[in-house]
Parts: C-alpha cells; structure tokens; sequence
C-alpha cells in the first residue's frame, strides 16, 4: 500500500469494483481475477460486453486469461520491465496525456541535482550505504526542500522517518516546507521528473522486454498501444491486480510502476480509470486502516519509533505536514489518545505519549518468527490466521511456535498452527516431539461472522456491516468477546498496581456495553468510538475536518470519521442499488474517505474544472452554484474554486491549489517520482527476484539491494543464475489461490461441498516440463527447494507455457496452489514449506510468487528421510549463504563457495 | 386414479393445456415436487450479512429458523454483488455448520501428549496471568541504546484481515496500552 500511497497520498484502491464497467480497457496483472474475485469480475465483464478490451499479463493462462481479449504470458517476476517498457513506449512515441501530466502529476518538478539514477550507478540510486545496506534519501528530494521530518533532528540525536514510518505509512507525502517545488512547465529542464522518466526507462525497449519477460515483441506492443488507444480525454483504462503484485522483493515497487503508467496515461480520478488493488481477505483493507500492524496507529498515523522520535513535538514535527489535509496530524493524534485513554490524556500530560510503547525499524511478523527461533518471544496469541501453513518457510513458523512458552490459538477449526505439537511434518521427521515440546498452548473456539456484529471494509474502501444472525455456541465467542474480557481482566489484575509499567494500560479507556448472556460488547458502541465525537456534547462528529486538537475531540480513526455521522450506523445503510440514482450507490454502507467511491475525483474534470469529455463526466465545479457537484462526493473542498490560488504563508489544505486534485500530498500532485517514502527508490527499477535463473539484463546489481534477508540456519537460499548448483533447482515457481478455498485452508478445507470440489493438492506444469523429468498427468511429482520437498499431483497443462528468453534459454515455471496441510478434511503438503524468507523492505512481505525449485517424479520421502533428502540436494547445489545475505554485484558469488 | 384423472395428470398433455408447451414449468411437477417448498419459506426472519472470504464484499441474506442458520444466499440488493456469490460464498452456510468445528476449549500442557478440557473462564484467566507475568518479567523501559522503547518483545499477536474494524480496534487499543509492539496480519501474506 506504500505504493498507492506516496504515488497518490491514500494506501488504498482508487477505485471501485463497479466503475471497472465504465472501462474502455482493462490490464489485469499480478491477478487472477475470474478465479479469486470471482464475483467482482463481473464488471470486467461487464466492461468487456460494451466493448473494451481485456488485457490479462501473467505467467499463467488462468480463468482470467479464457474471459480476457488478450492473455500475454510473462516470467513471474519480470512485470517491472514489462510495465517499465510501456512507460517508455508512451514516452518515446508522445502518447502520454500532455495537459493531465503538466497539471495533475510532479512531472514538471525539479530534482536536486545530487540525485544520481541506476542508469548511472548501474542499478542503484544515489544514497546507498553499503555497510548498512540502506539509502539515504536526501539526494532524492526535490530542488530547495529537504526530506521532511529529518531537517534539525538528526543533531539532536533522531534519526529521518523510514520506509512505512516515513510519509504516514506510506500514505500521503510530507514535504519540509509549505511553498510550491520549483518546476519547469515545459518540462524540458534536464532535472525535471519528466526528463528523469525518460533517461531512466529508455532502455526498456520493446526488445528488452520480450528478452527479459518471454514474450515477443508483437505481444508486448500490441499491450501497450491498446492501453495507450483506450486513454485519454474520452477514454480511460483502468488497472487491476492483487498479491500476485505484492508479494515479491520488488512488490512494492510493481505497483507503483503501474501508479506511473497511469498517471501518465491520464487514467487517475476519472470513471473507467486507476488502480483496483484486490485485497484477499474479508476486511484486509480495514486491519491495515483501523491497523493490526506494528508500525502504524488507526489512520496511518506513525508508532512511536525508538530512535525517531523523543518527544510529542518531535513526533508532531516529524508528521505535520505544512500543506495538504496532513497539516492536521495534531487533530488526528489527540484525537485518538483521547478515544484510547479520555480524561487520562490531557495537554499537560502530553497526551500521555510519553509512555506510549516505541518500534523498531522491523517488527513484522518475519522478525517476530526470528526472535522465536531464537527463544527471545515467550508469549503468542493468533487470532484468525494460519501461519503454519500461510506464511512463507512453513517449517520456521511451526519450529517458531514450538519455541514458545505459551500459545493461544483462536479460530473456528483445529488449524495446522495449534496442532503442530502433534501433527506435523516435524512431527513426522521426527524434528520435533510432543513430549519434548514445552510449549503450553490454548485453543479457543471462535464465533463466525453470521454470530456476531461488525463491519467489514472491502477491497474499495467500503464499510459493510454485518448483523448477528445467531447466538454462538457453546464455547465459541468473538474476537470482540475475547479481547475485550481479556482487557477487563487484566485490568483487574493490574487494578492495585503502583508500577510505572501498568500506568498506560490502566489508563485505557475500556467501557463497552454488552448484551446478551455471554456479555457479548456492542460493536456500534465500539464503531461510536472510530467515528468520534465532542466530548462536551457528545455529538457524533461528521467528518475529520471536525477534529480539534486541543482535547475537545475524541476520533479512533480519523479517516473512519463520518461512518456514524448523525448518530446512524452509516455502514448498516443497505438501499437496494435499483433504488438509487446512479451506480456509484453511495447509499449502499459507506466508503472511506468521507463517502467517497472514486478516489481523487477532482481530476475527473479539466484544470477548469469542466469534465475532461461529457463521455467521462464524473464529477464537475459548477460555476452557478460555486461548488464541485457530480455523481460521487466530491474529494475535494466543495467550494474551493478550480483557480484558487493559495495566498503566501497558507498552511494544511488552504496551500493546496484549486488545480490540484491530490489533497493527502503536500504538493496536491500525484507522484510519478516519489522523492520520499519508499525504501529502495523514487523510481521502479527492474531487478530479478532474490532466487532467479538469470542475470540482470540491466545492471550488475541483480536483486533489489534494499531487500530484507535473515541469518537463520533455517532458511537457505538456493544459488542464482551464475552460482554452481543452479541446475539442482532450474525451474521458477510460483504460488497462488483456487476458487474454492481461502488462503491457508482453515475456512475451507472445513467445508464439504469446497474439499469435494479441489480435493487435493497438485502441480501445474507443461507437458515439455513433464517430457523432461518424466512427469505423469495424475501421478505424484515431488517438488523441492532448499528449505524443503513436499509432494503434489501432477497436472499437465500447456497454460503453464515454457517462455523463450534471452539467448534462446527455455524457462519452465511451475504453478502450486498454497491451500492445504494437515489438518482438516482434505489434506496434503503445504507450497509455503517451499518458500523463503526474503521481504520487500517497504512492506516486510515475502517472495512466493517467484522462486526457485526443482521437481521430480514420486512422492516425497517419509520420516526422518524427508530432512536428508533437502539437506542433499542443498549440499550438491552448495546452496550457499546459510547465514551470510547474498551481496551483489560480487564476482565472488559465481565463484564455489567453500 | 380414474382413468381420465390419469390421463389428465399426462405431463404431455399438461404441457399443451397449461401453457406450457416446453414442459419447463408447472407441467412436469409432479405431487412430490409440487408440495416442496423453498427452505427460506419457513426461515422465521433474514439477516442481511457480508461474505467473510475474499474483500470484493458480496452482500448475503442469512436465513433463520429455531436459532440455527438454514440458507445463506446472496443478497441481490447489493450494487456490487447483485445477489451472487461465488462457490466460497455460497457455501458459508456449511463454513458456520463443519462438521470438523470446534466448540469447546482445548488445553495442552507443557511435554503434554494430549489435549485437555477446559472451561472457558479458567483459560481466559491462566491467558491474562500469563500476559501479565511475561510482560512484567520482559519489560524494557529502554534499547540497548538507550532510547524510550516501553514494551515488550517477548510477547506478539497474529490475525486481523477475516476480523470485524471493531476487533481489530479492540486489538490495537489493548495491545498498544499493554506495550505489546509486534501486533501483525495478513496483510504481510
């Protein structure tokens, strides 16, 4: 999400599922839509009857390739050079949105001139420290500002916000000072970020992509001129895409190179335009808005992190930002320690942030799997998720759980994360045994979304509630249940206490009612409180302009601010969508921000404030009325004129111009070149996954040199293209999700109708692949990596088509599915043991979408053969760096390692 | 059965007397088929519901009769789903009602072989003495540095992307207040 956010100011999709109908072509990458959101392709098609195109760019011919007009096959991994060659197409043959890009975008702003591009570094940016393994981003800033929230601070000991904690968790960009970039309108300045894009894609020529991806040149132009044909004043595309995306070393950077296209295409703001993101669970959107993440508090506002900031007014001076809606953090920030601690936090405490608790740079999941492996956690509790068979190098989470002291385990079946003590592969191998094992561990039985109340936000920002249907049973209970008798109770314990420690969590405000008679708490109450309202009168505020920050407010999600406008469960409203005016249904729930569908939207219409063509009208400043007005709610202030020029010395919105329709950033502009908030770069660069079967064609620095590596024995790496042993796993292989079950299994592998349906694991590959180490359609293949083997089906399918690249080379990718394991009532050998542990260093997520494997026919070897077979194979391919991070470019990696 | 009554109950001739020359409606129910009803019929009242699965956010009607769910189907009045669901959607109905669902607490000791039984009250309150023990025996007012760090490391808490905005909330709040920093989900996955 950093990605949709420092490119256009908010980490979500800028879009809705039913304007994919108002299309006139649609890319869906990284997505296999058909298959997945199955009922959200609807609109694709939709789209696809009124007669727009469909393009479908992935390494797999999938459900979505048979529905799309066009399916062009691609090596997993290699999306930043196919997108980064349309970029340059558009560049190179004049087909960008000239009037869109000089007005809407950054194009025309100047970088400093210390600012050094891969071109010239082959294949890093200016800024790397290699001792540390890190940029810094001064040189990336634009000319005369500095990088917001490190001016000043670093002297006195604090160091510059970093990565998701810079730039608001990637959400909006902070600039140091309040007066517009200097910028060249013709954009011919050498240093301008327009003139940037083109040195810096200019070598991605068709020919280099088809070389680098696999696909031909026709295939790869005939994407791009479609795209380009289908954008403009009259016509928009719009992108699609999902984890297939994210869940790379580059992820991040993926999707910000289609924030790039886009924004030069003219496709954001607008119907039939920007970027779908589709998010995989029932409310992944809201965990990350209203977080459970460890770098952000409730709408994107930093943690406290333990070297950045020392006090309040460090902390506000580092996220303050003196232009744009961020010029209210303060409101937003007191708001929230008054809906957490109320009369607890007041301005002579400092809103008691004092005691707040502080992050490190990393404290993702990866890490907290490492420090169990390492016996530094003592205590976990999971709630709703499976990382035993979920995450990445299965058998490090599950040695990870059994090095805990204690275990709770929440969820509506026994998974494979509360079992593993008994029912394992380690279990098997005789790695690890139940009465060796001191792990205590609780499973608690949780109540289904038809037991309880609550809302959910879905893919596009939108809020739905959902009503209790029946009582749960027996033992069965909520989260809300469970977290909030659990606070009680510890607060209980901790009434008497006089220890500094206990003073923040004595000090929570923790009164809910509750009903029914297991004491169930009201989840409108809780919603009440993510809605705010003033203290005083105690009036449900309507908005976030309402925020004060002087502790006269309580909000628990400043961007969630409106969901209970007037006292109305805004996210229960369920107006049937034939009884309302137009599609956007903005009376069905309620989308955040502020009730809005299309995010951006004032770049619907011109710099005037006219729609672009009355083909693509959407929302327009009516002159009569001296408002913006349309079919959504304007994102916009309703009466800012499309003229409006901010006087000298404006702060917080009022230094965002009339003709600027990107509020959250601190220039009002979209992002083409993010000059702060990303880890590994202002611009996408194409580097090869952390494990590849080939070179960079660009640079010497093959992978992202930003990506996060671990020193855990338990997860090596397999060599890469040039290393001995490349041969012992020669094929690519990526990871992805069936129709018919759900991420890790436990919502369906528990369902009679779903395990009838998919019953077992299995393996894609080409007959070509299977010809050449013998594979039989319907017998078993045992597929390998350095970390482990497990055993699949043999599905033999020419949609996983072997690709031609550079050099005549033939690459093989193998295509696994990641729902089972062991529990459950179909089970089989979980993808994920396969994977590795390497991130994406803006987001910490793991690479299963492109590794390395080998594969063979038979099953899998049993017991204690199953370790001996991997630790072979690992030792004939000298698979290297059992501890050391990979270091490039470093001739001594082709060389053997000892 | 008269043989005229016979003749008169001929699915062929019904289909030409009935209006129903393709025999796709009422001309081929026969008494069995005709007394059926649709389960929804007897449901005591509907709940308007949200797909727990993916995040395109299908709209769902949850019919009830007697306590227990008998139907879920998709709610047509949604604008995004339109009254479908997809296979994951359809059968939520079976995801609340597994055979393989847990409903009591289990308990496991430490080197334990087995699992054990528990009541729900004893293990909510060994989990909040257990949180309060190692958060005090962890505690870190500061970093090997130096700096304000008010935590603890030794203690985590997974999930959030298939829970309600209100759990999560709940969650982050509780966490925050007891210095638990390592607060995750699948967003990472």
């Amino acid at each position: 999400m950093p990605s949709l956010g420092t490119s256009f100011g908010r980490g979500g999709a800028t879009t809705f599922q039913q304007d994919l109908q108002n299309a006139d072509c649609i890319v869906i990458m990284g997505s296999n839509m058909a298959e997945n959101h199955p009922v959200g392709f609807q609109w694709v098609m939709e789209a696809r009857e009124r007669g727009a195109k469909v393009l479908h760019v992935d390494p797999r011919f999938t459900r979505t390739s048979a529905m799309a007009t066009k399916h062009v096959g691609i090596r997993a991994g290699s999306d930043i050079a196919f997108l980064g060659g349309i970029v340059n197409y558009v560049l190179q043959n004049d087909l960008y949105f000239r009037e869109y890009v000089e007005h809407y975008t950054n194009a025309p702003v100047i970088i400093r001139e210390e600012f050094a591009d891969t071109e010239e570094l082959d294949g890093l940016f200016s800024g790397w420290d290699p001792e540390q393994g890190e940029y810094d981003v001064q040189t990336w800033m634009y000319e005369g500002m500095e990088v917001h929230g490190s001016a000043g601070q670093r002297e006195e000991g604090f160091n510059a916000t970093k990565g998701e904690q810079s730039g608001h968790g990637g959400h909006g960009g902070g600039l140091q000072h309040g007066e517009p970039p200097a910028e060249d309108k013709t954009m011919q300045h050498p240093r301008c970020v327009f003139q940037l894009l083109k040195r810096h894609y200019q070598r991605y020529t068709p020919e280099f992509v088809a070389e680098t991806c696999g696909c031909t040149v026709e295939e790869f132009v005939q994407v791009a001129e479609t795209l380009a044909a289908n954008s403009g004043r009259d016509r928009t595309s719009a992108f699609v895409y999902a984890v297939g995306w994210t869940q790379h070393t580059v992820g991040v950077q993926m999707i910000r190179c289609a924030a790039v296209v886009q924004q030069l295409l003219g496709n954001i703001g607008r119907p039939g335009g920007g970027i779908m993101a589709l998010r995989g669970h029932a409310s992944i959107q809201g965990s990350t808005d209203i977080p459970t993440l460890y770098n952000i508090l409730p709408g994107y506002l930093p943690m406290p992190h333990t070297e950045t900031y020392g006090d309040l007014e460090h902390y506000m001076q580092a996220n303050t930002s003196p232009t744009g809606w961020w010029g209210h953090f303060r409101a937003y920030f007191v708001s929230l320690m008054k809906a957490y601690f109320g009369e607890n936090a007041s301005d002579e405490n400092d809103w008691l942030f004092e005691s707040l608790p502080r992050i490190d740079d990393d404290n993702s999941v990866y890490f907290t799997v490492e420090q169990m492996l390492k016996g530094k956690v003592k205590g976990y509790i999971i709630a709703g998720e499976n990382p035993a068979v979920g995450h990445a190098n299965g058998k490090a989470q599950r040695l990870g759980l059994s090095r805990l002291e204690w275990l709770v385990v929440r969820d509506v079946v026994e998974i494979e994360s509360a079992a593993f003590w008994y029912d394992s592969p380690e279990v098997e191998s005789g790695e690890l045994k139940p009465e060796e094992c001191a792990t205590e561990i609780f499973f608690l039985p949780a109540a289904s979304h038809t037991e309880k109340d609550g809302s959910f936000t879905n893919t596009q920002r939108l809020l739905q509630w959902h009503w209790q249907a029946v009582e749960p049973k027996e033992d069965c209970r909520s989260e809300l249940w469970f977290y909030f008798h659990l606070g009680r109770l510890i607060k209980q314990k901790l009434e008497d206490s006089e220890d500094e420690r206990d003073k923040l969590v004595k000090a929570l405000r923790w009164e809910y009612p509750t009903h029914s008679g297991i004491l169930e708490p009201s989840a409108e109450a809780v919603l009440q409180e993510v809605n705010g309202w003033e203290i005083e009168s105690g009036k449900f505020l309507s908005g976030y302009p309402e925020l004060k920050d002087d502790g006269s407010t309580l909000c628990g999600c400043w961007i969630y601010c409106g969901c209970f406008e007037d006292g109305i469960n805004q996210t229960a409203r369920k107006k049937p969508h034939w009884e309302q005016d137009s599609y956007v249904a903005n009376q069905w729930a309620w989308a955040w921000p502020s009730n809005r569908h299309i995010i951006y939207n004032r770049a619907s219409a011109d710099p005037d404030g006219k729609p672009w063509s009355e083909r693509k009208r959407y929302v327009w400043w009516d002159g009569e009325q001296g408002k913006w007005t349309g079919l959504d709610t304007p994102d916009f202030e309703e009466t800012k004129e499309p003229h409006y020029v901010p006087p000298d010395g404006a702060a917080a919105e009022d230094a965002i111009a009339g003709g600027h329709p990107f509020i959250m950033q601190a220039d009002g502009r979209s992002w083409l070149y993010v000059p702060q908030g990303l880890e590994d770069g202002p611009l996408p660069t194409h580097y090869e996954p952390h494990e590849s079967p080939f070179d960079n064609p660009l640079y010497s620095q093959r992978a992202n040199p930003r990506r996060q590596q671990n020193d855990l024995a338990e997860d090596p790496y397999n060599p890469v293209d040039g290393e001995p042993g490349t041969d012992v796993y020669p094929y690519v292989v990526t990871t992805y999700r069936l129709t018919e079950h759900h991420t890790a299994g436990g919502m369906t592998r528990s369902v009679n109708y779903l395990s009838e349906l998919q019953p077992a694991m299995f393996c894609e590959v080409h007959p070509d692949l299977a010809a050449e180490v013998g594979l039989e359609n319907g017998g078993w293949a045992t597929i390998y990596t350095s970390r482990s083997a497990i055993e699949a089906r043999v599905l033999v399918t020419d949609r996983m088509r072997p690709l031609r690249m550079k050099d005549g080379r033939t690459v093989h990718q193998v295509g696994l599915p990641y729902h089972w394991g062991k529990r459950g009532l179909v089970t089989g050998d979980s993808a994920n043991d396969l994977a590795h542990m390497v991130l994406d260093p803006n987001v910490h997520i793991q690479e299963v979408k492109a590794f390395t494997c080998g594969i063979r026919p038979g099953r899998r070897p049993r017991g204690a053969d199953l370790p001996r077979f991997v630790a072979e194979l690992r030792e004939r391919a000298h698979s290297r760096r059992e501890q050391d991070p990979r270091v490039e470019p470093e001739e001594v990696r082709k060389t053997t390692p000892s | 059965m008269p043989l005229a009554k016979l003749l008169e109950s001929w699915p062929a001739l019904r289909q030409l007397r009935e209006g129903d020359p393709l025999g796709l409606g009422k001309a081929v129910q026969s008494p069995r088929s005709q007394s059926l009803v649709p389960r929804i019929d007897e449901a005591e009242h509907v709940v308007q519901s949200v797909c727990p699965y993916c995040a395109v956010g299908c709209g769902q009607l949850v019919y009830v009769k007697d306590g227990e769910i008998t139907q879920i189907e998709g709610d047509p009045a949604s604008p995004i789903s339109r009254g479908r669901l997809c296979p994951k959607g359809q059968a939520s109905k079976s995801y609340a009602q597994s055979p393989i669902r847990e409903y009591k607490v289990k308990y496991r000791r430490p080197y334990g072989t087995e699992w054990e039984e528990l009541s729900l009250e004893d293990a909510m309150e060994m989990i909040a003495e257990r949180i309060v023990k190692t958060r005090a025996e962890t505690w870190e007012w500061e970093t090997e540095d130096g700096n304000p760090a008010n935590r603890t490391m030794a203690i985590g808490n997974l999930g959030g992307a298939t829970l309600d905005n209100e759990e999560n909330y709940l969650i982050k709040k509780l966490m925050t207040g007891l210095g638990i920093v390592q607060v995750e989900n699948q967003a990472r996955i």
